[in-house]
């Protein structure tokens, strides 16, 4: 049993059959990558796992329970965090602020209406945001506003601030898009750590093959909404369907 | 102090001093001088400049904090003046219940407010709550003149049964009092050509305006209210963050409503009365304006706008064509009717006029209000000394 569990999941947009019939199971503890060509359905997918779209049909599990219906901040309380194409932040707090608030939210779940502290002199979150913007190399940062730093920061960040809530499952929506070379290389290093020093799954969708084999265990090929083949790296990369469907093509437009 | 860091301390403080000397501070110019016009030291302009400053407060927590605009807060501001005439006609003169009642039924009425509007943002929310207040109004005129008075309004009579206070004397009339200190009492200081007017009324309200701004100041800095920015600034992290944004954002709204509350008890507290006017939509987008003009998401933004318009709205539109006649006499006799002329339509019914440009001129070069304007006048003084040159224009969130 993997830690998350797809079964039999379908989503249409109108006419339009974005997600076939899916099954996926991500072992805890791995990394695991998504790929297709664009507009296989990866984001769709993604979607459904953290409650932002209903699967018309079939089950995702979490940890043995049932995600389907429940709100994305609720998925998020579970232990599920999600990283998204263009780094979503908080641009007009501080980068302090910014780690400040998945720390709260681990600690005192959705909504807890604390109005009379002094935020910057609750000791156990201060401390625990300082720690994780070491971790991420972002100390000198602190002050500056969110919105005024790099792309590769703002991913970064935005990293940083899914790990802050320790959650059980990443998932990472192309993570690397629209970066440069040199960006993207942080990114894959930063990521390979987090893999190395944490007890975390890690689930990647991603269009960039470089980020893909220099990361995951085990890879799924998703072509028109539905699962081509499940494997390790070395054999997607040597598999004949998946040359023609997806890498094949991309060496033809290279 | 307090639990306020240095800075908000000092802010607090110099915010104490100026609304306790405001009766000197207000009237610089000597009774019957030429300027004695621009005095705003009397007792009614005074009360509405901390009301207005306690209701824009409120305001600033909900549109500053989250960015949810609000166009129906001016409901809130006038139920919450019902339930302080209520409580004068039923119980007591006294204002405390009054003020008291007033809030808490503001804020019950903002929860099944907030709780229909905050289903949507943006533009929807916007008028929802727009409808709301239009819809409040029209009530209070028509359907619920048995509850509101409708057209005459309401004001404490005589024969109310005011069941905590002993009966009047013969002749006496009811008046809104703490504890027997009316709030109509002043104690009048005259020095030279000055007149000072220091009023009991005034006083309550300051007090309640400084303990209305020390909370502010307080959910400004507390996790609560970084999660009130954190709305405003990206709700989908917010949500993918495992915070739940609905309750915040409600419990801001009610919060605000429930400042607007406590503006309209003190309203009551300072001149018993109420009429269904105060809770048109033009006082609605008035606290709108006020937020906007001092600097929205500021702290002491929303009572410098408060301040502003109120003067503008008491002072600016006294001055009529006799006095520009005055002021302008020195000049020959042509030149001064063109100055006249000139200057007419800004002054009087025409302030709004002013007001329109002011604030226009404001959100083009100073989107942060006159917060920022004095920001940018306190960092060209800095400049100015050489020997404090770090580069300190590091805009903080709240200010
Ligand atoms: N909200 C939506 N409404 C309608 N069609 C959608 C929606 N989201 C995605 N699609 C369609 O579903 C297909 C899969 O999209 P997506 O999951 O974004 O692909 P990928 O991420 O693999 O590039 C595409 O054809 C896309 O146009
Ligand atoms: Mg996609």
């Amino acid at each position: 049993m993997g830690i998350l569990e797809v079964k039999n999941v379908g989503k249409r947009f109108g006419g339009l059959q974005a997600l076939g019939d899916v099954n996926l199971s991500v072992a805890e503890n791995t990394v695991h990558a998504i790929i297709g060509p664009n507009g296989a359905g990866k984001s769709t997918l993604l979607n459904c796992l953290v409650g932002k779209l209903i699967p018309d049909t079939g089950s995702v599990m979490f940890d043995g329970q049932s995600v389907l219906g429940r709100k994305p901040y609720e998925i998020n309380q579970m232990g599920i965090s999600r990283v998204f194409q263009t780094p979503e932040i908080f641009g007009e707090l501080s980068v302090m602020e910014n780690m400040m608030i998945p720390c709260f939210a681990k600690r005192d779940g959705a909504f807890t209406p604390n109005a009379f502290i002094d935020m910057f002199k609750d000791r156990e979150i201060v401390e625990r945001a300082e720690q994780m913007l070491e971790e991420m190399n972002m100390a000198d940062a602190r002050n500056d506003n969110a919105a005024t730093m790099s792309r590769g920061n703002k991913r970064r960040l935005e990293i940083g601030m899914c790990l802050a809530q320790e959650p059980r499952l990443l998932l990472l929506d192309e993570p690397t898009a629209g970066m440069a070379r040199a960006d993207t290389n942080n990114t894959i290093d930063l990521l390979k750590q987090i893999k190395d020093e944490r007890d975390i799954t890690i689930s990647i969708i991603e269009h960039d093959m470089h980020v893909v084999f220099s990361l995951a265990e085990r890879i799924t090929v998703l072509a028109q909404g539905t699962p081509l083949v499940e494997d390790t790296p070395d054999n997607i990369k040597g598999h004949p369907k998946v040359r023609e469907a997806y890498l094949g093509e991309t060496q033809d437009a290279a | 102090m307090f639990g306020l860091d240095k800075k908000d301390f000092r802010l607090l403080l110099l915010v104490a001093v100026l609304v306790v000397l405001a009766p000197f501070l207000l009237n610089p110019f000597p009774e019957g001088s030429a300027m004695a016009q621009f005095n705003a030291g009397y007792p009614d302009l005074m009360q509405r400049f901390v009301i207005f400053g306690i209701f824009a407060i409120g305001f600033n927590i909900l549109f500053g904090l989250t960015g949810y605009l609000s166009f129906g807060h001016a409901a809130f501001l006038g139920v919450g003046s019902y339930a302080a005439i209520w409580m004068m006609k039923l119980l007591t003169m006294n204002v405390i219940p009054a003020i008291f009642v007033s809030v808490i039924v503001a804020g019950i009425f903002s929860l099944a407010v907030g709780w229909i509007s905050l289903r949507r943002s943006g533009i929807y929310f916007s008028i929802l709550t727009l409808a709301f207040a239009q819809m409040s109004y029209s009530l209070a005129y028509s359907v619920l003149t048995p509850i509101t008075g409708g057209e005459t309004g309401l004001q404490p009579k005589v024969t109310d049964p005011r069941i905590l206070d002993g009966t009047l004397a013969n002749g006496a009339t009811p008046k809104a009092n703490l504890f027997g200190l009316e709030m109509g009492s002043s104690f009048e200081w005259s020095v030279g050509g000055w007149l000072f007017t220091f009023n009991a009324g005034y006083y309550v309200a300051a007090i309640v305006m400084l303990v209305a701004f020390y909370m502010s100041i307080r959910i400004f800095r507390s996790p609560f209210g970084m999660m009130l920015r954190a709305v405003k600034s990206n709700q989908q992290r917010l949500n993918y963050t495992g915070l739940n944004a609905k309750p915040y954002t409600l419990a801001a709204f009610v919060i605000s409503g429930m400042y607007a509350g406590l503006a309209g008890g003190l309203m009551v507290a300072m001149d018993t009365q109420v009429g269904a006017e105060r809770m048109f939509w033009t006082a609605s987008g008035e606290v709108v304006l006020m937020s906007i003009l001092g600097g929205v998401g500021t702290l002491i933004g929303p009572v410098l706008g408060a301040g502003a318009i109120k003067y503008m709205e008491n002072i600016l539109s006294k001055i009529n064509k006799e006095i520009l006649h005055q002021w302008f006499a020195f000049m020959p006799d042509g030149i001064e009717d063109i100055l006249v002329s000139l200057v007419y339509p800004f002054i009087g019914k025409g302030w709004h006029l002013t007001l329109g440009i002011i604030f226009m001129l404001v959100v083009i070069f100073l989107p942060g209000g006159l917060v920022e304007g004095g920001q940018r006048v306190a960092r060209l003084f800095k400049r100015k000394k050489p020997a404090e040159d770090g580069p300190d224009g590091k805009t903080t969130p709240a200010e």
